[in-house]
């Protein structure tokens, strides 16, 4: 087990801890940099799928994991980003510019929704964003003229002035930068005032306000940072789909990010890549299980509803940390043994957190 | 006469989302959750009366009731089961939690085999019957809706002001605690709650059958019964009522004065308003969360 002696403040916010984090995160970058010759054409559209649901999840866990804002309606975002890159691209402009604008669209229409979120919360909040979800939904089938409603529309690929990145390589890359930017951001933004001042909301809104938080202000900008990063996880998802249609937008992509999130594990930055691993990988493995499962079972229709919403039930009942926190108590039992105790991450019962008035 | 109709099919359609969002007041107010498989849960009643019916041949009269007792017993169960084990956890939980439970049902139902993917019919013995008043033509069906739920309001509010068990949830719903050392049993109230919302669903369910057929995502209605609930204000029975018929009113007259679309997503922009106005709804209390 490593002891990390801290002599001086810097040590506490620096974003690498020690030699191993360097070591272990450094060779994930060399192998994922090396992916499209390790892995085959159908294996690098799925690593391309895990970063996009990634940098999705990572957008919804700036609000919902450490702001503690609920949101049933980050569909839309993906949606409004994945229509601006659409349409821009359409248009020719290059890629890193209809990004750019994909992500600010969507941090403008994140501060629309944030503007109720000043003055509801919990369960009122998750019902405001369900329903803006719903009212964007509609409003992509129906702005014919840009979105070409319920038909859909197909996607061009990348352009960077006058080179067409349309590869399967290309693209990679390209999602894979966007995933490293952002993950560095949101690690940044959580070691910065900003980011607790986040945290501090989530765990006590009368604290943080009487520490001088300006509530309002703060839930914006978290609103704004999370609906930019989905936006701009919606600006790769049209590229990677090349066709979008309105019903892709809606409130089931809304729960599987969510479900991302949970399952992932709520509050930690690995959480958003391994919630976006397992929702890639789920169908696969239902697939494959299929087969071993009797007929009357494996073939039906609602196999894959049944095998979500028992995982997800699962995870909040029995692992509330998620898959990250199945991991950290693994790591924890290795660097301990044999001296791991039951209790060590013992859910806590939190009566204090009753939103009830009286 | 197109009036009278579109009030008819909107007090109607309102008295369903009322009956759905009384399940979530019930719920909200007894164990400060939010049930998002409340819609699903009224899909399981009408198969359960479907099932009752097609399978084993009973009548509707006798296959209503049994179908509504079965989800009674099934919302204890849910509540035992599920729900129990991390009461005093954030509300964020509780929804992705019965999110999980609707996904399952939603699946469940469709692994039916014949039934699960079709849409079927349920052979009400109203079915189909209408009648003329003065040149507006009313189903019997939709005035069936109503009349079933002004009889289960009435019913409710007996319950709530007279009987025991009816105090004693209300007691449990003010202060849980102060309510236990009154001798109340709180943790078997709640069960009861989840039952007593279960099988407000299932009879939504029934009495919505007839008329948008039974499958498997008819559940989805559900997510319109939140706005009625929060157009009320989230903990307020009452409230649940008249923003039911709210809703109803506001998507049959949005589907016919307003373009094309503004139908579905009429009750949305109608909470949306709302929760910028007045975020605590027509009737929910305003007070400020002391420390």
């Amino acid at each position: 087990m490593r002891f990390i002696f801290k002599t001086e403040y810097g040590q506490d916010i620096q974003l690498v801890k020690h030699s191993g984090q360097a070591f272990w995160y450094g060779l994930l970058v060399l192998v994922m940099l090396a992916a499209p010759w390790w892995a085959g054409e159908y294996f690098l559209s799925q690593i391309s799928f895990v970063l996009i649901y990634a940098v999705a999840g990572l957008g919804l866990m700036v609000l919902s994991g450490f702001t503690g804002l609920a949101s049933i309606g980050h569909g839309a975002f993906l949606g409004v980003g994945a229509y601006v890159q659409a349409v821009l691209s359409a248009a020719g402009w290059p890629f890193p510019l209809t990004m750019a604008l994909a992500a600010g669209l969507s941090a403008a229409v994140g501060v629309i929704v944030g503007l109720p979120a000043l003055r509801v919360k919990g369960i009122y909040l998750a019902i405001a964003t369900l329903s803006f979800g719903f009212i964007v939904e509609e409003v992509l089938a129906r702005w014919e003229s840009v979105t070409k409603g319920n038909a859909g529309m197909s996607v061009t690929s990348p352009q960077f002035f006058g080179a067409d990145l349309g590869s399967s390589e290309s693209f990679y890359f390209i999602a894979l930068g966007t995933t490293v930017l952002v993950t560095l951001a949101v690690l940044n933004l959580l070691r910065s005032a900003t980011g607790r001042a986040f945290i501090a909301i989530r765990d006590s809104e009368i604290s943080a306000q009487s520490m001088g938080i300006h509530l309002a202000g703060y839930k914006t900008l978290a609103f704004a940072l999370s609906a930019a990063i989905v936006g701009l996880a919606g600006a790769l998802y049209a590229h990677k789909l090349r066709f979008i249609s309105p019903d892709q937008f809606g409130i089931v992509q809304s729960i599987d990010l969510l479900l991302l999130v949970v399952v992932g594990g709520i509050g930690s930055v690995h959480g958003a890549f391994l919630g976006a691993i397992f929702l890639i990988t789920m169908p696969q493995m239902i697939a494959v299980g299929k087969d071993y499962l009797p007929p009357a079972i494996g073939q039906a229709a609602g196999l894959q509803a049944v095998v979500y919403g028992v995982v997800l039930m699962a995870f909040v009942l029995f692992e509330p940390m998620g898959l990250y926190g199945r991991w950290l108590k693994m790591r924890t039992w290795l660097q301990l043994f044999p001296f791991y105790r039951k209790g060590m991450f013992k859910r806590q019962k939190s009566y204090a957190k009753s939103e009830r008035l009286k | 006469m197109a009036f009278v109709q579109l009030l008819i099919s909107g007090i109607s359609l309102g008295c369903i989302y009322a009956l759905i969002a009384l399940g979530f007041v019930l719920i909200y107010k007894a164990t400060e959750t939010v049930n998002f498989a409340q819609g699903e849960l009224m899909m399981l009643g009408a198969f359960g009366g479907l099932v009752l019916m097609m399978w084993l041949g009973w009548s509707f009269w006798l296959a209503a009731p049994v179908a509504v007792a079965c989800m009674f017993l099934l919302g204890i169960g849910l509540e035992r089961a599920v729900i129990r084990p991390i009461l005093g956890q954030p509300q964020f939980t509780v929804v992705m939690l019965t999110i999980g439970v609707g996904y399952t049902a939603r699946g469940l139902i469709s692994m039916i085999p014949e039934i699960g993917t079709e849409t079927n019919s349920l052979a009400v013995p109203y079915k189909g019957e209408v009648i003329d008043i003065g040149g507006a033509v009313i189903s019997l069906e939709q005035l069936a809706i109503i009349g079933m739920t002004a009889v289960l309001c009435g019913l409710l509010y007996l319950m709530f002001r007279y009987s025991k068990l009816g105090v004693a949830m209300q007691a449990a719903s003010q202060n849980q605690l102060a309510a236990y050392y009154m001798g109340i049993p709180v943790r078997r109230i709640n069960g009861l709650v989840w039952g007593l919302s279960a099988a407000v669903a299932a009879i939504a369910g029934l009495l919505l059958a007839p008329i948008t057929f039974v499958h498997a995502n008819m559940g989805f209605i559900g997510l319109k019964a939140f706005p009625a609930a929060v157009v009320g204000g989230f903990g307020s029975l009452p409230g649940a009522i008249v923003g039911g018929l709210v809703i109803g009113l506001v998507e049959a007259f949005a589907g016919f004065y307003l373009p094309e679309g503004f139908k579905d997503i009429a009750p949305y922009v109608v909470v949306l308003v709302m929760l910028v106005v007045k975020p605590n709804g027509l009737f929910g209390g305003s007070m400020r969360k002391k420390v």
